[in-house]
């Protein structure tokens, strides 16, 4: 499996003074209220994941539910109290302190939730601060921090001091400076979470552009789920250290695994999560109409051709070739069916 | 009860009060003791001590522990002279290899790293002296003496002062622009023509050792501070009693330890200036954001590029409050480093205040208040400075700070060269202007003083003698009226109040300490001067402060005016009060009263500063006036940072009283004063600097623990 990024295996983290002992009696089945009792709290409860080359994780979960902690485990900025993280196939934990700052110059990059740029620099001097730290000459860390001014949009503006910026144009900041070592990894840690909702939209928006042209690995940190349908490839929505489920938007809308993922799912609107693929039917001989949709149509945006129709709709791949049918019945069950079923 | 129930405090303060006048008037000045030395002290007559019985003598023992207590730690002074004495002459006697006499020898550990320390500062000090001033030292330190007598062209022939004040100029055009340039020109001019440049120089070469050794020196253990709790907390005791221990009092065991010249100055400026630079360090680097850190860490720094990329630079505002502070310390301590052969300025400013020329101090004082100025703007610039990237310059443009030096150093050469033909009868202007030769204000000063004196002698005597007579001496009779069980009973019950039990025990103890010395009446004494002080500061600070916050011009023109009167010298306070009122204890109260305003009014508008808008706001809508929004929202919001001001009133205060004590006191700066020229007053000076150091303490320790309470209810950080 040379395509997995980031590997954890039943990783841990516990705050407290005893906590490794606690959790070697605990023996890997780890109750967060007795840890509670004993001075420990759980940050990270046995958490195993992959995440494969430019895909995008988004750890979705309230304040408290660990998911920053997670994401400090996997870029070391805390140490897991026990289980074992792979980084490209090298055991993170197992990385001195020389090639640990060695992978983070090459390979990681990371965006605060409240942007943490350096007050006495720069937008020009922060974006080439991770460039300079690496040893590159002053005049080329400039100019490729020029580059990244350009990218995130903010030229005109790279003499400015932080202080001097909107919330929003500082995040670019952040994100400009996270990608100026052209790092794999990209870690992202409820970045948009301090902005305005239509600031916030509109960094989204950026932000999937971006990735679009980037093809990132990331693991994105997000205590909104709406944020996380939008932007994810996969989703896992944590609760006291735990994942509760992780699986794609799609699924976790259609079948939340447990009673907490629910309560998250049932105010979606679900036409705006799912795709035709998600509904269709095995294609059979049936009669079907002349209309033919895209199967990663979003079901929103093609549900009213659909609902004209009396028959099944055909769908196809990007090849044109018919991979399924869809009755408009199962639309309209899709967007109202499904939240009657809940009462 | 309903009272007692809304104000369970206020019923407590009460009571503690009526408990403590009560014991004051119950308990009468036992006979034995009696009034001596200027009213200042109260001390146990020797001669009432015993009487006869039967034809036989019996000693008296009056049950006077109520009164005050017996001087138990008389013997403390005397013990740490004599472990200083066998740490400097006996202790860890070590082989060292002795250069001149090419010869093993056999010395004490403490005395050699002392030596080596102050050969060292020596050096320093005469390189930057001798670049600006000319003279052989710095040779000598590399070759002999024999060899400068034989070579007598070998010798730093020192910058001329027009070079050097050209030099200034272009610093300051450097580091922020036309406005600083000019500054410091007119700064170097003046003191040229004015006849100081050598003591100013002098002072400045003492300085720029002393700072930047302060500087590193707090910045490094503020680290270590920071990275080790171990460090932190033993570092913490040590700052607390450094921050309110008097500037006089370290000079003592200096002496013993180093003995006299610049180069004592420079360790005790250090000893003085380091405390808040490492404390101003803490707290810079304690408030950056933990994401701040993260975010430098994915960068990946390593530890050192964290250190000095990200987290020194994020906590520059607090690091550079530390510069400011260690910046006015060293002016501070050039002037009183002056009592222990420090030469300069401060030497001059003491002999001028000795003789009491008023002119000369004057002079000599607005000279280092000058120089004080100019290098805390410049350091505030340099650290605010800014690098552009983008600027397409020519090679001229680029380097013309550098080339305009360059032609600066040759025409002040050639300046200077040509001066040597012209002037004569041996004095080089255009190279150095002697003392005596410059322009001198003092006879005009000395005329106005005489004539102030002349003209409202009587308006000034009549309030001098109102002052003493009526507010002064009754205080300090009612102060010193006060039995030490009263005394016990304050200050432990407003520990119990404000702090609990433990409060109450650690006031105690430092009070304990006080009363147990010898000195508890002295420390009466310095205390009155200080409450005296402290209030009036506090009246004027806080009417200024509040009346100034009214509108955003006079606010920022307090600030202003707080800065430029916090960079100037302690010691320059004193030398307008005794123009006007001589040398009475009115002149230090005075004095005082002014250096301590300092702090009060700028607390009081930070203060009212740190009140949120949104406050502001929600008090409008509710339909408040001005004044209704002062009182019910401004005040009660503000009052915990206007206790920390008043905390660093107390401070300021306390240290102005122990200066004072140069002008004439009867408190413990004056003993301490005295053991600055006591051969055995390291102990004495050491220990009185202690008590006055607690007496600090006991005052912050209340006010520190009743303001975080306080936040907490206010829910404030």
């Amino acid at each position: 499996m040379t395509d997995t990024v980031i590997k954890c295996e039943s990783v841990y983290k516990i705050f407290g003074t005893n906590a490794k002992k606690m959790l070697q009696e605990a023996n890997g089945n780890v109750d967060a209220k007795t840890f509670q009792e004993n001075g420990c709290i759980v940050g990270v409860n046995n958490a195993s994941f992959e995440v494969l080359k430019g895909e995008m994780l988004v750890v979705m979960g309230l304040s408290g539910s660990g998911k920053s902690t997670l994401l400090r485990c996997i870029s070391r900025l805390t140490d897991a109290t026990a289980g074992k993280i792979f980084i490209e196939g090298q055991d993170l934990l197992s990385l001195n302190n020389k090639e640990l700052i060695e992978l983070r110059r090459n390979k990681m990059g990371m965006v605060f939730q409240s942007f943490a740029l350096l007050p006495h620099k720069t937008v020009v001097e922060n974006i080439a601060f991770p460039l300079q730290i690496k040893g590159i000459k002053t005049k080329d860390s400039i100019k490729k921090a020029m580059e990244m001014v350009k990218l995130v949009g903010l030229d005109g503006r790279e003499n400015y001091f932080p202080r001097e910026l909107s919330g929003g144009q500082q995040q670019r900041v952040g994100i400009a400076r996270s990608l100026a070592v052209e790092p794999d990894i990209w870690f992202l840690d409820e970045p948009f979470s301090a902005l305005d909702p239509l600031i916030r939209k509109e960094m989204q928006d950026e932000f999937l552009r971006l990735q679009e042209k980037l093809q990132k690995t990331i693991m994105f940190i997000t205590h909104d789920f709406d944020e996380a349908l939008k932007l994810a490839d996969r989703i896992a929505i944590m609760k006291d250290g735990i994942i509760e489920q992780l699986d794609t938007p799609a699924n976790i809308v259609l079948n939340p695994a447990t009673e907490y993922v629910k309560k998250f799912t049932e105010e979606v609107p679900r036409e705006k999560v799912l795709k035709i693929e998600d509904v269709m039917e095995k294609p059979n001989n049936e009669n079907l109409s002349d209309l033919k949709v895209l199967r990663n149509e979003i079901i929103e945006n093609v549900a009213e051709k659909i609902l004209t129709q009396e028959k099944s709709v055909s769908v196809i791949d990007e090849n044109n070739q018919i991979v399924g049918t869809v009755h408009p019945s199962k639309i309209i069950h899709t967007v109202f069916g499904g939240k009657k079923s809940n009462d | 009860m309903e009272l007692l129930k809304k104000y369970p405090k206020l019923f407590q303060w009460l009571f503690l009060l009526v408990v403590f006048f009560t014991l004051c008037f119950a308990i009468d000045v036992p006979e034995t003791y009696k009034f001596i030395r200027g009213q200042a002290e109260f001390i146990k007559d020797p001669n009432q001590s015993t009487y006869t019985l039967f034809g036989a003598e019996v000693r008296y023992y009056a049950f006077d522990v109520f009164w005050r207590l017996p001087p138990l730690l008389g013997w403390l002074p005397i013990w740490i002279n004599d472990s200083l004495f066998f740490l400097m002459n006996d202790w860890m006697p070590i082989e060292f290899w002795n250069e001149d006499t090419q010869e093993f020898k056999t010395q004490p550990l403490v005395l050699q790293i002392t030596r080596n320390l102050t050969s060292f500062i020596t050096f320093l000090i005469e390189l930057i002296r001798e670049i600006l001033l000319g003279g052989v030292e710095t040779i000598v330190a590399f070759t002999s003496w024999d060899w400068i007598s034989e070579n007598s062209w070998a010798k730093l022939p020192g910058l001329p002062w027009t070079i050097v004040a050209a030099g200034a100029a272009i610093l300051g055009y450097k580091l922020s622009g036309k406005g600083l340039a000019l500054f410091a020109a007119i700064v170097m001019i003046y003191i040229s023509i004015f006849g100081q440049w050598k003591p100013s120089m002098q002072t400045l070469s003492f300085i720029l050792v002393a700072a930047p050794l302060s500087f590193i020196f707090g910045l490094s253990l503020g680290i270590m501070a920071f990275k080790s709790k171990r460090v932190e907390k033993a570092l913490y005791p040590i700052l607390l009693v450094m921050q309110t221990m008097p500037q006089y009092a370290v000079l003592v065991p200096a002496i013993v330890l180093f003995g006299v010249g610049d180069h004592a100055g420079v360790i005790i400026t250090m000893v003085v200036a380091v405390p808040p630079m490492i404390l101003l360090t803490l707290l810079g680097l304690r408030g950056i954001s933990p994401e701040v850190i993260e975010a430098g860490r994915m960068s990946g720094c390593n530890n050192l590029q964290l250190m000095f990329k990200v987290l020194i630079p994020t906590a520059r505002r607090d690091i550079l409050i530390g510069v400011n502070q260690v910046i006015m310390v060293c002016f501070s301590m050039a002037v009183i480093s002056a009592f222990i052969g420090a030469k300069g300025l401060g030497f001059n400013l003491l002999l001028a205040l000795n003789q009491l020329n008023i002119g000369l101090a004057l002079e000599a004082g607005l000279c280092i208040s000058l120089i004080a100025i100019l290098l805390d703007k410049l350091s505030l610039a340099w650290a605010n400075k800014q690098t552009d990237y983008f600027g397409n310059l020519t090679f001229f443009q680029r380097y013309k700070n550098t080339l305009s030096f360059s032609v600066a150093i040759l025409i002040g050469i050639i300046f200077a060269y040509v001066g040597s033909f012209y002037f004569k009868e041996g004095f080089n202007y255009l190279y150095e202007i002697p003392h005596n030769k410059g322009i001198s204000t003092a006879d005009f000063w000395n005329k106005g003083v005489d004539w102030i004196w002349d003209t409202f002698f009587q308006t000034l005597k009549i309030f001098n003698t109102w002052l003493i007579v009526d507010v002064l001496q009754p205080m300090r009779a009612a102060y010193l009226r006060m039995p030490i069980v009263a005394t016990f009973v304050l200050v432990m019950g407003a520990g119990y109040i404000i702090g609990g039990i433990r409060s109450a025990l650690t006031v105690g103890g430092l009070t304990l300490f006080i009363a147990l010395s010898p000195w508890w009446d002295r420390a009466l004494v310095t205390t009155y001067m200080a409450t005296f002080g402290v209030i009036l500061s506090c009246i004027i600070g806080f009417t200024v402060g509040t009346l100034c916050f009214q509108n955003k011009h006079t606010t920022n023109f307090m600030l202003g005016v707080c800065d430029i009167f916090q960079t100037f010298p302690s010691f320059v306070y004193l030398i307008p009060v005794m123009m006007l009122f001589g040398v009475t204890d009115t002149s230090v109260l005075i004095a005082v009263v002014v250096y301590a305003t300092i702090p009060a009014t700028r607390y009081t508008i930070e203060g009212l500063r740190s009140v949120p808008s949104s406050l502001h706001d929600a008090a409008s809508m509710s339909g408040v006036t001005k004044i209704q929004r002062l009182l019910k929202i401004e005040f009660p919001l503000a009052l915990p940072h206007m206790m920390l001001g008043l905390n660093q009133t107390i401070v300021f205060a306390l240290f102005m009283v122990i200066i004072g004590a140069f002008i004439g006191t009867e408190d413990l700066g004056q003993y301490i004063l005295k053991a600055i020229s006591d051969k055995k007053g390291a102990g004495i000076g050491l220990t009185l600097g202690l008590c006055v150091a607690f007496i600090g303490l006991v005052f912050d320790h209340l006010i520190r623990t009743w303001v975080e309470k306080r936040k907490k209810q206010l829910g404030i950080d």
